[in-house]
């Protein structure tokens, strides 16, 4: 089992890397925001990664943690990941990888509030993209850029 | 110098900032503010509500408990902790806004993160949908064994649960096994290739803990226990949280 970025190469589809305040910051730190990076080099390859500034042990909560997603102060969550939206557009990506779930939760729904084209995504589905083995139905969170690139089974699409 | 210092008379009146001080391990260094605002000037959360970490750690200092054990801003900063990483003095300020939720009266606090910690209480899953041990295990086997037909490369794929000495306890948000079971499968693939031996628990299988966010003590360390004591029974070497 050996990830690659071929897939990527002429696509150079780009991404930007959201560093969860949980894993990073209040966990392990710099070094797994590296690990992180290593991953999603090998993956969508290196030239395809733009960062966000600042970044790692020093990001910007996207404000997805602490319970405000189920909090009701939906504007206030809104207002709070203003900075996070600007930031990932800053970027121009194409996607931003979310390694946390309210972090995902959040930044899909910041680009929804703000009608903005970017798509927030699992690490899980790019690995198995670069492996060749994501199926038609586990691609949720693709755009349609990536709907149809290296289909693992595709007789078996629901859509 | 002066003859003398200030002296504020009158009855001292913070208790709030002195009770989370003496609940913190090493007091959290409150009294250490510096009052240079790096805290208040890369928080998201600056200026809603009307406040920042730099004023509620100030108004903590001045013994306005009343004001910043009702001000709902507690419940939108996320405690993320960039205020303690930039500070020069270190100073907790997650610890007091995380004091301060659990100041509010339990009905008083957010209906949908405390509908979430009940949800979670229902029973052994800890999952912030209710969603019940049973149920858990019925769409694991299922989704697994429709992917093994449908791709024969993965017919030996294993998604076990309650598996004795498996090296990975693994724990997994709710959000899929109740709302898109098609995205449980990308990572039991990986895993699958990789060789790693893992198990899911059947309680205390969900990743998330809204009782902790809740500022419930006794219902968080409740969910975290089950699973904790899950991993345990199992054998299990590594705790391996999805979230």
């Amino acid at each position: 089992m050996k990830v690659n970025s071929e897939w990527n190469r002429e696509r150079k589809i780009k991404f930007t890397i959201q560093d969860p305040c949980q894993i990073v910051r209040k966990s392990y730190g710099d070094a797994v925001a590296e690990d992180l990076r290593f991953v999603v080099r090998s993956v969508v390859g290196a030239e395809n990664v733009i960062e966000m500034t600042p970044n790692k042990s020093n990001n910007y909560c996207c404000g997805g943690g602490g319970g405000f997603l189920q909090s009701g102060f939906t504007q206030g969550r809104h207002d709070y990941g203003r900075l996070k939206f600007e930031q990932i557009i800053a970027t121009g990506a194409d996607y931003c990888i979310a390694g946390c779930h309210n972090c995902h939760a959040q930044i899909h729904d910041l680009a929804h509030h703000h009608g903005a084209a970017y798509n927030t995504v699992h690490i899980w589905t790019l690995i198995c993209l670069s492996l060749g083995i994501l199926g038609p139905n586990e691609r949720a969170y693709l755009g349609d850029d990536l709907k149809d690139v290296d289909v693992f089974h595709p007789e078996t699409s629901l859509y | 110098m002066g003859e003398t210092s200030i002296a504020i008379k009158g009855k001292k009146r913070s208790s709030f900032k002195d009770k989370v001080k003496s609940i913190i391990p090493g007091g959290g260094n409150l009294d250490l503010c510096l009052t240079c605002g790096a805290c208040a000037s890369g928080c998201p959360a600056s200026g809603l509500e009307n406040m920042d970490p730099r004023k509620f750690l100030r108004m903590c200092a001045m013994g306005l408990d009343e004001e910043v054990t009702t001000t709902p801003w507690v419940w939108m900063c996320t405690m993320c902790q960039r205020c303690i990483y930039v500070c020069p003095m270190q100073i907790d300020i997650p610890q007091l806004v995380y004091n301060a939720r659990a100041a509010w009266p339990r009905d008083a606090r957010p209906k949908g993160i405390r509908d979430s910690c009940d949800m979670a209480m229902r029973n052994d899953s800890g999952s912030a949908m209710g969603t019940a041990p049973d149920d858990f295990v019925f769409v694991v086997e299922d989704v697994l064994a429709e992917y093994q037909e449908a791709q024969p490369e993965f017919k030996d794929m294993v998604a076990p649960i309650d598996k004795p000495g498996a090296h990975f306890f693994l724990n997994q948000n709710s959000r899929e096994p109740n709302t898109e079971p098609d995205e449980l499968v990308p990572l039991w693939k990986i895993l699958h290739l990789a060789g790693v031996d893992w198990t899911y628990g059947s309680r205390g299988w969900a990743a998330e803990n809204y009782c902790m966010f809740l500022a419930d003590d006794d219902c968080w360390k409740h969910v975290i226990k089950v699973s904790a004591e899950q991993a345990d029974q199992l054998g299990c070497k590594v705790f391996l949280n999805t979230e």
